[in-house]
């Protein structure tokens, strides 16, 4: 009963986003009020029905109804309640109810937080965004229908995948999904500017909070997959350049240029083909995304390959939603219009040079993950391209990037004159070399290879910190007061500014730290032998076997910690195996800390009759501040939002003038 | 005219990707030709699913197209594959040896009563052994061996109707004909 209501609801959501996806815009290109006005109202009762829905499918898995095919392939008896409600959306039918969800949460969002944008406006947005989700629906309805039921029910559930069985997995999807869907924001106010032929400063204005909010998701998103993939895969690796992470990597990239572009469209009023190019690409990158990882075009699995009309389908939608937007943009772009001037030193050029370098990152990411998807179609062979190519075009592009970050912040709006600049920049430079330099030798490394990359990525942390710290100290020069009174009075998206800049300085220190000085030993341990690693001693004690889980059972490792002959801690690494799948999982014992991580997990048995086992210990320096930096970021990108100019617009109905005060960064005159 | 034309080249981009899809989709990126092909069928040794006692290896094939179709209880892939199965059997005319892969006897042998039996018999691979030797690495999977013993083909994933049409009964009768 109680899926049949789901699916029910999902029909009358159809219907809804349907009626959302024609009429507003009908109405809005013909000028009907009655059409547009409701936009608004199927936004939120579709969202209701989406949510009803979702709730009929997390309630058959809580129950465990194994009536309901994706209940018994993702679920269990034995399954503990919290992994059952991440169930819900581990699957591939619950994966993409997730996303339509999210959809149609945001499009319900836009519908309540957008009292003061022109009632045609909104339309148009709520269209397009109601157009999206019924494509989707359709999809899910017609190829991936969450409430399939299953005859005869089948008496036990074949579990979820052990790998999804983690906290760190259970929030993974949702964050990631809320930061791929939420560009469809930004994507759908892209596609009505283009539809009502109105594009300016205002409609940057609007369209900006949106995608930084949907940027700070994305990168939480990434951050716990990369987390997750470092303590749960048992290398120790935190991003492994494959398909299903570049995936993820593809938007955020498009989405941090777009980012920056639409700070210079609300600023200048330039960039606003660009910007509107880069909207649509963000969300369809987001889109491709999501049909690289589910139609298995890149990493097939058996269940998936099954239903070849799956991956057709998304294509086709692809086809529509990307190939639609883009030849809206081809056609009616050109009557956007440029205006505004800048010179070659100036802030604009260096946030272009952002914009074109992100964009050729994604190029080059996009090329290495789908190179052996082109070279297979060509009948070329089969390959697969890894690290090393991601790497070496990567690194250097990201060196380029980082160099404009310092001097963007610096550089005046229009025009900026080269002296003046070289004059501000000289000390962050002086500074940045000795460091970059020094560093690597007063840690103890001779070699020139590794001196050179240390350098190097010390070198760009050091130049993102310095050149931050002079535009502070540059801004409250030209102010009176107190030094504290002069902090506070900066606005909040300037420290957005800061933070996230300061995030990717302290991601790029716990790369180069984790690179240069990583430690790993390989290693055949019987109770009582010991084996050191980055000045830290493991001894294993022992292994028991216990049947600590559910679900599971385990062969416990216990280990000492030794720092200079004193016990730091006990690690307790595990081999788990899971009774549903007999698969063997491994669980690392990590002692995280600020200035770095000691790693150990379990590898294989030895029959050797001591009670051997085959360990891996890492010694992992600073590895924390990789995510410690993702974190500013996003940090960077809530004190964005909250902007004290985003919250007068939502009070005032009426349109401000643009003040071109509190922007991205600063000295604006 | 320069301008208009350089806003259609990220149409044009997605335009080439999404040709590449299209091919792409057809293909299965983890099917890597197995090194098995042109070998003989790894040697084997085991009992069948409804006799415990009769030992089955591969010298039993001897001179006789057969083939090898990896299924077991647990797997839901093959759920959709054993309809298939059981109703082209004729059509097919070579004997299908099942194997029973990582399953529980009793298991096994109520599956095949509840979906039907298309195999002329089932052998035991409890602990996956040969399915090592084998490179089983996903069920259902099915190796097609010639006169001679030597795998000819391998089918990744369920067979459908449309890859047993196009494939799997063209390559039968080849290797029939030899």
């Amino acid at each position: 009963m109680i899926p049949e209501i789901g699916q029910f609801a999902l029909i009358l959501a159809l219907v809804l986003v349907l009626v959302q996806g024609t009429l507003p815009l009908a109405g809005a290109a013909r000028g009907i009020p009655a059409w547009m006005s409701l936009a608004r109202r199927t936004a939120q009762s579709s969202f209701l029905f989406l949510a009803l829905a979702f709730g009929c499918l997390l309630y058959s898995f809580i129950i465990n109804d194994f009536s309901v095919l994706n209940v018994a392939t993702n679920s269990n008896t034995h399954l503990p309640l919290h992994y059952r409600i991440a169930a819900s959306w581990g699957s591939h039918e619950g994966s993409i109810m997730m996303w339509v969800l999210m959809l149609g949460m945001w499009s319900c969002a836009v519908s309540i937080f957008s009292r003061h944008l022109p009632e045609e406006v909104v339309a148009r947005v709520l269209g397009v965004m109601g157009l999206v989700t019924t494509g989707l629906l359709l999809f899910m309805l017609l190829t991936s229908n969450p409430f399939e039921r299953l005859f005869p029910v089948p008496l036990e559930g074949r579990d979820l995948n052990p790998l999804l069985q983690d906290p760190g997995m259970a929030l993974h999807p949702p964050t990631l999904y809320m930061g791929y869907v939420g560009f469809s924001v930004a994507f759908a106010f892209a596609v009505a500017a283009l539809l009502g032929g109105r594009l300016d400063a205002t409609w940057a204005r609007w369209s900006r909070p949106w995608t930084t909010l949907a940027w700070c998701f994305l990168t939480v998103g990434i951050m716990i997959g990369s987390w997750w993939a470092y303590y749960e895969l048992g290398w120790g690796g935190w991003w492994f350049w494959d398909p299903v992470e570049n995936a993820s990597l593809l938007p955020w990239l498009i989405g941090t240029a777009l980012i920056h572009s639409l700070a210079v469209t609300e600023k200048r009023g330039t960039f606003k083909i660009w910007t509107v190019l880069l909207a649509i690409c963000a969300f369809s990158l987001s889109l491709l995304g999501t049909f690289l990882v589910r139609s298995g075009v890149l990493t097939s699995v058996h269940a998936f390959a099954t239903d070849p009309r799956r991956g057709m389908f998304i294509l086709v939608f692809l086809a529509l939603v990307i190939g639609g937007s883009l030849v809206l943009f081809a056609f009616r772009a050109p009557r956007v219009g440029t205006a505004g001037t800048f010179k070659i030193v100036s802030r604009e050029s260096s946030l272009l040079g952002n914009n074109i370098l992100l964009t050729v990152a994604c190029g080059t990411v996009l090329l290495g993950t789908l190179y052996p998807l082109f070279l297979d179609a060509l009948n070329l062979g089969k390959i697969s391209v890894g690290p090393p190519y991601f790497e070496a075009v990567f690194v250097p592009i990201m060196a380029v990037l980082v160099a404009l970050m310092g001097i963007g912040p610096m550089a005046r709006w229009k025009e900026s004159s080269p002296r003046e600049l070289r004059h501000k920049l000289r000390w962050p430079l002086l500074i940045t070399i000795v460091c970059a330099l020094a560093l690597p030798l007063v840690l103890g490394r001779t070699e020139w290879k590794s001196v050179a990359l240390l350098a190097l990525g010390f070198g760009m942390a050091f130049w993102i910190i310095t050149t931050l710290v002079a535009v502070v100290l540059e801004r409250l020069h030209h102010l009176q007061g107190g030094f504290t009174d002069k902090l506070r009075r900066q606005p909040r998206s300037f420290w957005g500014m800061i933070l996230a800049h300061l995030g990717v300085a302290v991601f790029i220190i716990g790369v180069t730290v984790v690179k240069g000085f990583e430690a790993e030993r390989d290693v055949r341990m019987a109770p009582g032998d010991t084996v050191s690693v980055g000045g830290y001693t493991f001894k294993f004690v022992g292994i028991a076997e216990t049947q600590e889980g559910p679900n599971y059972s385990a062969s416990r490792g216990t280990f000492d910690l030794i720092k200079d002959d004193k016990l730091v801690r006990n690690l307790y690494p595990e081999k788990r195996i899971y009774f549903s799948h007999g698969m063997p999982m491994t669980e690392a014992a990590i002692d995280s800390g600020f200035l770095g991580d000691r790693y150990v997990s379990l590898g294989e048995e030895i029959n050797d009759g001591k009670g051997s086992w085959s360990v891996r210990v890492y010694h992992k320096p600073f590895v924390t501040w990789i995510w410690l930096g993702c974190m500013l970021m996003t940090l960077g990108g809530i004190f964005a939002l909250l902007d004290r100019r985003y919250r007068i617009n939502m009070r005032k109905e009426a349109k401000l003038p643009l003040t071109g005060e509190n922007d991205l960064s600063g000295s604006a005159r | 005219m320069k301008r208009k034309l350089l806003l259609l080249i990220p149409l044009l981009v997605f335009v080439v990707l999404a040709g590449f899809f299209v091919v792409g989709l057809d293909r299965n990126p983890r099917e890597i030709p197995s090194p098995l092909i042109g070998k003989p069928v790894p040697k084997f040794s085991l009992p069948t699913l409804s006799d415990e006692n009769k030992i089955i290896t591969e010298k039993d094939f001897a001179g006789q197209v057969w083939l090898l179709n990896v299924w077991a209880s647990w797997c839901v892939s093959c759920r959709t594959e054993h309809p298939v199965l059981v109703e082209n059997a004729e059509l097919i005319g070579v004997p299908i040896i099942g194997l029973n892969y990582k399953d529980k006897r009793s298991d096994g042998v109520a599956w095949l009563a509840r979906y039907g039996d298309p195999y002329s018999f089932s052998i035991v691979d409890a602990d996956g052994r040969f399915g090592i030797d084998l490179g089983v690495y996903g069920v259902p999977e099915t190796f097609l061996m010639d006169k001679q013993g030597v795998v000819r083909y391998k089918h990744t994933g369920p067979i459908t109707i449309e890859s047993l049409r196009a494939v799997i009964i063209p390559k039968i009768k080849e290797l029939k004909e030899q």
